[in-house]
């Protein structure tokens, strides 16, 4: 897929009045995150795995790390201010999950999941998300509920985390304090991406090296 | 930067922080726990944050405890939609019901100032038939409070937030100006006005709580559109702002990171609260004690303090607290168009129509809506792909990169009260050894209605500007009201209209969860200016020897 917004990169922004300190810390923090030591091994790959199918990293971009983001919030079992009456807390729900998920390659394609191709992973997800499962460690975790509930608000949630997700998007990312001045249609500050084709007489290309 | 305000409470040792100014602080009086102090209020949001400065001011003492952190946005808040979760009240919650409900986020706040810290800021009266729904309207339950007097309240916290609205408000009985000038539409605002103007309705700029000038030591909003993630520079009117640097140059006292497990009563009265702070459980003496905790806490924590005197709870002799839990809807349709919108700029909703609260023909259910342009940041604008159209791998990632040409609009809808939709206690219990909630919530026929006439209203809206690719999401709702409604019967209601308990006279509840219906609007100005009217009954009747 054509990159829409060539060149642009939030991160650019870092050392302009579009970040404050609180601001560059806290991105600063998250770009440096690894892969904690939780879990087991095989939870970690069948995890690395389902992150790679739900949010394929950006072309042309570095890649998010949003699996060490997602293990980082398993390794806290942070909660979200909210639980499903039929759902563990967020780290037992997704040992639970990964195992389960792996369970049901196992059992349909008698192969570990991490090891899937890009077919046949997404068919066991699909299935997944379905409800339609087959694999005895669904018992203790309803299939869709953790899906819905839990893999994907968590995957995608770590993934849009991620400046390199928000320069794929032309979102002008961190605001404060410059904030914006041309709020109408079609209209663009100096500070934002610029959109590849948009008609106008400087590229995009252009525009996009100079945002920072 | 200062000690982490998560981790050690900032408001002592005779000072508060100062919220406009890094670094800076503001003195405090302070009381000694053993002093029965007039009022201890529990919780700093729109209830008690707003009641907290109108008792100060009229001479009591008061302190006002809130679980959260005491932030100074400038220097504490990022432009970050992930780690400003910490404004959310996190702490674990059981949903279950036909329609379990999504906490955490649009719904609740855990710093002083409540979730106003993270409010949309939209400011909306409610329509005047809209306090007595059962007399005029056939649904519901009366307020105890007549829409003239309500008015002249919302009067009072429209001058007090400055609002910025439109001049002329198309809707209702004639208002004053709005205290500051509109701001100006951004462009997913002005798809809802063209939209409306296609279908032939009134639409206008909402009337929102962001500075459209300077005030004082706040500058006018800079449109840096993570408004709903924390304003880091001041221009939102929150609680944590206006009424809290009042009520603490009044003489109130604001303990942060002070949660409340229990309040104590003895011979039918209470006496105080048992509260978590610095690592203790502590005892503040009160004449009154007044529960702000909104529509969860507080039934959560009258439920919690259950004693030999009032074995099912306090003020519940009428079994209706934690009872009529109101989530109000908040379905949207999105589309698609050529232009470059970038919704992402200026706050989320500058553009609004009520048409559909006070108009009540067309429809076949009860309760009205409104509708307004919308701004999703990128994490909650996946998570409205991935969960209202089920897009994941390269679909989702192709139809984010589109994202700055979508468009959409979202209602806030009347949900019907009903007993059954319901805050009780789990079993599990908290970090403070407290147990915790679960809410119990189904949509029932009038709001499946509801949320089917809107969506497809608001399609219709999309359509007449072009917009293509659309579609609907069905599963959002966003404020809550309900669990401890006013009325003029104890035998059907938790508080009078002064927000005072039938049961026990020095406990009284100031928040959202007072309202007996929720109309088509977001709540915020209506819970500030209830707020407004007990601080000035209290005092009224205070002077008459009636506390």
């Amino acid at each position: 897929m054509v990159d829409r917004f060539p060149h642009y990169d939030v991160l650019a922004k870092r050392d302009t009045p579009s970040w404050n300190p609180q601001t560059r810390k806290v991105i600063g923090d998250r770009l440096a995150t690894e892969e904690p030591e939780v879990l087991t091994p095989g939870q970690r790959a069948t995890l690395r795995a389902v992150v790679d199918r739900i949010v394929p990293q950006p072309e042309q971009r570095p890649a998010t790390n949003a699996t060490a983001l997602v293990l980082h919030k398993i390794m806290t079992n942070e909660s979200d201010g909210f639980r499903h009456h039929e759902l563990p807390q967020v780290r037992e729900a997704w040992e639970r999950g990964l195992d389960a998920i792996d369970a049901e390659a196992q059992e349909r394609l008698g192969h570990p999941f991490a090891i899937l191709d890009g077919d046949k992973a997404d068919e066991i997800l699909r299935a997944i998300e379905q409800g339609d499962v087959q694999a005895a460690a669904w018992a203790s975790l309803p299939a869709m509920l953790f899906w819905s509930w839990r893999l994907i608000p968590d995957i995608v949630s770590a993934y849009y985390a991620h400046p390199s997700a928000w320069s794929a998007m032309g979102f002008g990312g961190p605001a404060a304090p410059r904030g914006y001045v041309r709020l109408q249609a079609n209209r663009r500050d100096p500070w934002e991406a610029a959109e590849r084709d948009d008609g106008r007489v400087i590229s995009a290309e252009e525009r996009n090296i100079h945002v920072g | 930067m200062s000690a982490d305000p998560q981790h050690a409470p900032q408001a002592s040792a005779g000072r508060a922080p100062d919220v406009f100014k890094p670094g800076g602080w503001v003195p405090m009086r302070q009381y000694p726990e053993i002093d029965e102090v007039d009022f201890v209020i529990v919780g700093t949001g729109a209830g008690g944050g707003t009641l907290a400065c109108k008792l100060a001011e009229a001479g009591f003492s008061v302190v006002a405890m809130d679980a959260g952190p005491y932030w100074r946005p400038l220097e504490d808040f990022a432009s970050d939609e992930t780690h400003q979760q910490k404004l959310y009240w996190t702490d674990e919650r059981i949903v279950d019901g036909d329609t379990p409900l999504k906490m955490g986020s649009n719904n609740s706040g855990k710093a002083v100032g409540g979730s106003t810290v993270h409010f949309a800021m939209v400011s909306l009266r409610f329509r005047p038939d809209h306090f007595q729904t059962r007399t005029k309207l056939g649904y519901g339950a009366d307020w105890p409070i007549g829409w003239q007097e309500m008015w002249r309240y919302y009067d009072e916290v429209e001058e007090m937030l400055k609002i910025a609205g439109p001049v002329r408000y198309p809707w209702g009985p004639k208002r004053g100006r709005y205290p500051y000038r509109a701001h100006p539409l951004n462009a997913a605002a002005e798809y809802l006005a063209r939209g409306a103007e296609a279908l032939g309705i009134d639409w206008t700029e909402t009337p929102i709580a962001t500075l459209s000038a300077p005030r004082g030591k706040a500058h006018p909003c800079v449109y840096r559109g993570f408004c709903v993630t924390g304003c880091s520079t001041n221009a939102k009117q929150s609680v944590l702002v206006t009424w809290l640097p009042r009520a603490i140059e009044a003489g109130a006292e604001i303990r942060d990171l002070a949660m409340v497990g229990r309040v104590e009563t003895r011979n039918g009265r209470a006496t105080g609260v048992h509260y978590h702070r610095n690592g203790e459980w502590r005892f503040q003496k009160a004449k009154n004690v007044v529960v702000a905790g909104y529509a969860i806490e507080t039934p959560r924590l009258l439920l919690n303090s259950a004693n030999d005197e009032f074995p099912d709870g306090l003020a519940n002799s009428s079994g209706l607290v934690g009872k009529n839990l109101m989530a109000q809807l908040n379905q949207a349709a999105w589309g698609q168009v050529e232009d470059e919108v970038r919704s992402y700029k200026g706050p989320p909703s500058l553009a609004i129509s009520e048409h559909w609260n006070y108009e009540d023909s067309g429809k076949d259910y009860f309760g009205g809506w409104s509708y307004m342009s919308q701004g999703p940041l990128p994490i909650i604008w996946a998570k409205s792909l991935a969960g209202g159209r089920s897009l994941w791998g390269q679909d989702l990632i192709d139809e984010m990169n589109r994202n700055n040409h979508s468009v959409g609009l979202k209602m806030v809808g009347e949900t019907l009260p009903d007993e059954r939709n319901r805050v009780t206690l789990a079993d599990e219990t908290d970090q403070y050894g407290l147990r915790i909630p679960r809410i119990t919530f189904a949509f029932r026929d009038n709001e499946k209605a509801m949320i089917k006439h809107a969506v497809d209203f608001m399609d219709q809206s999309l359509e007449a500007t072009g917009a293509t690719e659309r579609w609907k999401e069905m599963n959002d709702t966003c404020h809550l009201n309900g669990t401890a409604r006013m009325g003029d019967n104890p035998t059907t209601s938790v508080v009078n209209a002064d927000c005072r308990s039938w049961d026990i006279p020095n406990l009284w509840i100031c928040d959202g969860s007072v309202f007996p219906t929720v109309g088509g609007v977001n709540p915020s100005l209506t819970i500030q200016a209830v707020a407004c009217r007990t601080g000035d009954r209290i005092r009224e009747m205070a002077a008459r020897g009636e506390l």
